[in-house]
């Protein structure tokens, strides 16, 4: 099993989103970026096929040149080589560019399954592996929270939540798995991983390495044209509730929520 | 030239899905402001007879595709189907209920028709001509406001929850049409093999009206039980923090946050939950909030329009009582 990880950067979780002055972009100065934590369960799942049935892991990452830092994190926990596709004409590309970026590097690599997580926690789309899976022609399952390869090799069977149910998908392989939560933990990266993961092979890749034409990416060529970011709607002051005991405050909150919000 | 606003249907077991009637309503109050009609695409298995009554909420006219390999849903027949019937239709907009199908549907949709898309977006608006929209993003810390260039139809999915639906008109009807496509069952590569119901009848968290959520102050698993039955009372679902997931007590699909379910409920009740920034990432877009926490320096406390500074194992089963006043 040949297995190809995206891997996406992404503002450290504790971050507050400061806007930038040009109010279409957020100050990066201080963020710590980490790897997408959905992207990490895709990690971990690749590698436990891979600890099964043989094969390599391939973990490929497409930003700035700090990304290559998360692409040796997956290195450490296991990954055997990267990619990272970099190139200043890339910067503020949407989903659709990205994804035209990402398949134009994996579509001649030999694969079985490729993961990335089901959305990453800074644009909040879940759209890049779906539109990577659609330009390669490949299948893709979404939210996969249990994966089970068949012994042939040749199908993958998909746990997937939906509001309420849970639905079991088949497919044949090669396929695109999106993780959720749930699908497993996360090893960490031990000190010998992090030795070995310095003479892991990881290749850079232009958009001219590509083959491709730089002014189809970047702000200029976005189909989604952010007009304008702005911080969340305040919320007006709240009120604490008054009384003596739990009891008093429990009825004045049960009258406020009747009389005052509507919502009971 | 592209135009009219289309909607796409969700339906389970036969029936239409809330999101349904939440994506025809704001079909229609789109297609007013831009001056167009509103066609709703319907997909499955003997859904025809139902297919009219999305006239009430706004829909001037219903595709309809009917085919057993549409029921349930793959992501590999819908795109399939979706994609040859918008290559005809040539619509200006295309509306998907952000649900898990829908955003599913969105994500590849989009590739397959090379255009732009815009995933749970929580407001919709018409301007030059133009779809403009907005969606939180960093989970909520921020909010974009975006429009689509050189890009047409201009697609984005809803948050579940945040649009209302329209009051239903028995008057209005629309045309009901037969929709025209082929089906490769050699392109279909994924089936679905078994569909597990969760037999407990809990209404999802991201479709919920009403949460009462549960994080570490809740000491431990036996103590739900409290917040289950203020939920059951309110019609409600109980959602969990991470750190209350992390420690086994409540399943992964309980959790509200930034890396766990972004939910939109009419009223949010946090319970032994200290207000981390990625839980408040998570429910922030809910109408009302209330917070209980023993801390009165609890960052919640900040967000919440409704605080009780007081131990839960009090408050919560005072407020159960209390409430049954009101129902
Ligand atoms: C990468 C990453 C992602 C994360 N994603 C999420 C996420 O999606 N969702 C999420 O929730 N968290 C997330 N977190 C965790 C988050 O940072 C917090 O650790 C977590 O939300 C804290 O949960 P809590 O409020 O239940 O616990 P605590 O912070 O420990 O708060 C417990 C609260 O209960 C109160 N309390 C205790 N006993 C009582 C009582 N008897 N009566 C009333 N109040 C009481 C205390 O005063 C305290 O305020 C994430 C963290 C990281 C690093
Ligand atoms: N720039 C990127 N580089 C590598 N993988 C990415 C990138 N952007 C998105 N992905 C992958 O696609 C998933 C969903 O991202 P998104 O569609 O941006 O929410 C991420 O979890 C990654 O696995």
């Amino acid at each position: 099993m040949n297995i190809i990880v995206l891997l996406k950067q992404v503002p450290d979780t504790e971050t507050q989103i400061k806007i930038a002055p040009d109010g279409k972009s957020i100050v990066t100065d201080d963020i710590k970026w980490i790897m997408n934590p959905y992207d990490e369960f895709g990690v971990e799942e690749a590698l436990r096929i891979k600890e099964k049935f043989g094969g390599e892991v391939t973990v490929v990452g497409l930003g700035p040149k700090r990304v290559t830092e998360s692409i040796r994190t997956a290195l450490a926990m296991g990954a055997d080589k990267g990619i990272l596709i970099t190139d200043d004409a890339l910067e503020g590309s949407d989903s659709l560019a990205v994804a035209k970026a990402i398949t134009a590097a994996v579509k001649d690599l030999d694969y079985d399954l490729i993961f990335t997580g089901q959305r990453g926690i800074d644009d909040d789309m879940g759209v890049v592996g779906a539109s990577v899976a659609e330009l390669l022609g490949i299948p893709n399952i979404s939210l996969g929270i249990k994966v089970e390869i068949s012994e042939d090799q040749k199908t993958v069977t998909v746990n997937r939540p939906v509001e309420g149910q849970t639905l079991v998908i088949e497919s044949s392989l090669p396929a695109l798995i999106t993780a959720q939560k749930g699908l497993n933990e996360p090893r960490y990266a031990s000190l010998p991983g992090i030795m070995k993961a310095k003479r892991k092979p990881l290749e850079e890749k232009s958009l001219a390495d590509l083959g491709l034409d730089a002014s189809e990416f970047g702000t200029e060529a976005r189909k989604v044209k952010i007009l304008e970011l702005t911080p969340p709607p305040e919320r007006a002051a709240g009120k604490i509730i008054e009384g003596e005991t739990p009891q008093e405050k429990a009825a004045e909150l049960a009258r406020l929520l009747h009389e005052e919000a509507k919502v009971l | 030239m592209a135009e009219g606003v289309w909607v796409i249907a969700e339906e389970r077991d036969g029936e239409f899905r809330k999101i349904t009637y939440e994506v025809v309503s704001e079909g229609r109050r789109l297609a007013d402001a831009l001056g167009q009609s509103v066609t709703a695409v319907v997909l499955g298995n003997g859904m025809k007879d139902k297919a009219a009554d999305l006239a009430q909420y706004g829909a001037d006219k219903v595709l309809v595709a009917d085919d057993a390999r549409l029921s349930p849903y793959t992501t590999d027949a819908y795109v399939a189907v979706i994609s040859q019937l918008v290559k005809n239709g040539d619509p200006a907009v295309l509306l998907i209920g952000g649900s898990v199908q829908g955003k599913d549907l969105a994500a590849r949709l989009s590739a397959n028709l090379g255009v732009g898309m815009a995933q749970d977006c929580t407001g919709f608006a018409a301007e030059d001509g133009n779809l403009v929209i907005i969606r939180p993003i960093y989970a909520g810390k921020a909010y974009a406001k975006v429009t689509f260039e050189n890009s047409w139809p201009q697609m984005a999915t809803s948050r579940p929850n945040v649009l209302s639906i329209n009051e239903p008109d028995a008057s209005r009807s629309a045309e009901v049409v037969d929709a025209e496509f082929s089906l490769d069952d050699a392109a279909l590569k994924t089936k679905v093999v078994d569909v597990a119901k969760d037999e407990s009848g809990k209404i999802d968290l991201t479709e919920a009206d009403k949460i009462v959520s549960g994080g570490r102050g809740m000491k431990g698993p036996e103590n739900y039980e409290i917040l289950e039955k203020l939920a059951d009372l309110i019609g409600g679902t109980v959602g969990a923090s991470r750190s209350a997931v992390d420690a086994g007590w409540r399943p992964h699909s309980d959790q509200v946050g930034q890396t766990g379910k972004v939910v939109s409920p009419n009223l949010y009740i946090a319970c032994g939950i200290s207000g981390a920034i990625q839980h408040l990432a998570g429910m922030s877009t809910s109408k009302v909030i209330v917070a209980i926490n023993k801390d009165p320096d609890a960052p919640i406390f900040q967000k919440a329009d409704y605080g009780v500074v007081a131990d839960l194992f009090d408050v919560v089963p005072a407020l159960t009582e209390e409430i049954k006043k009101y129902l």
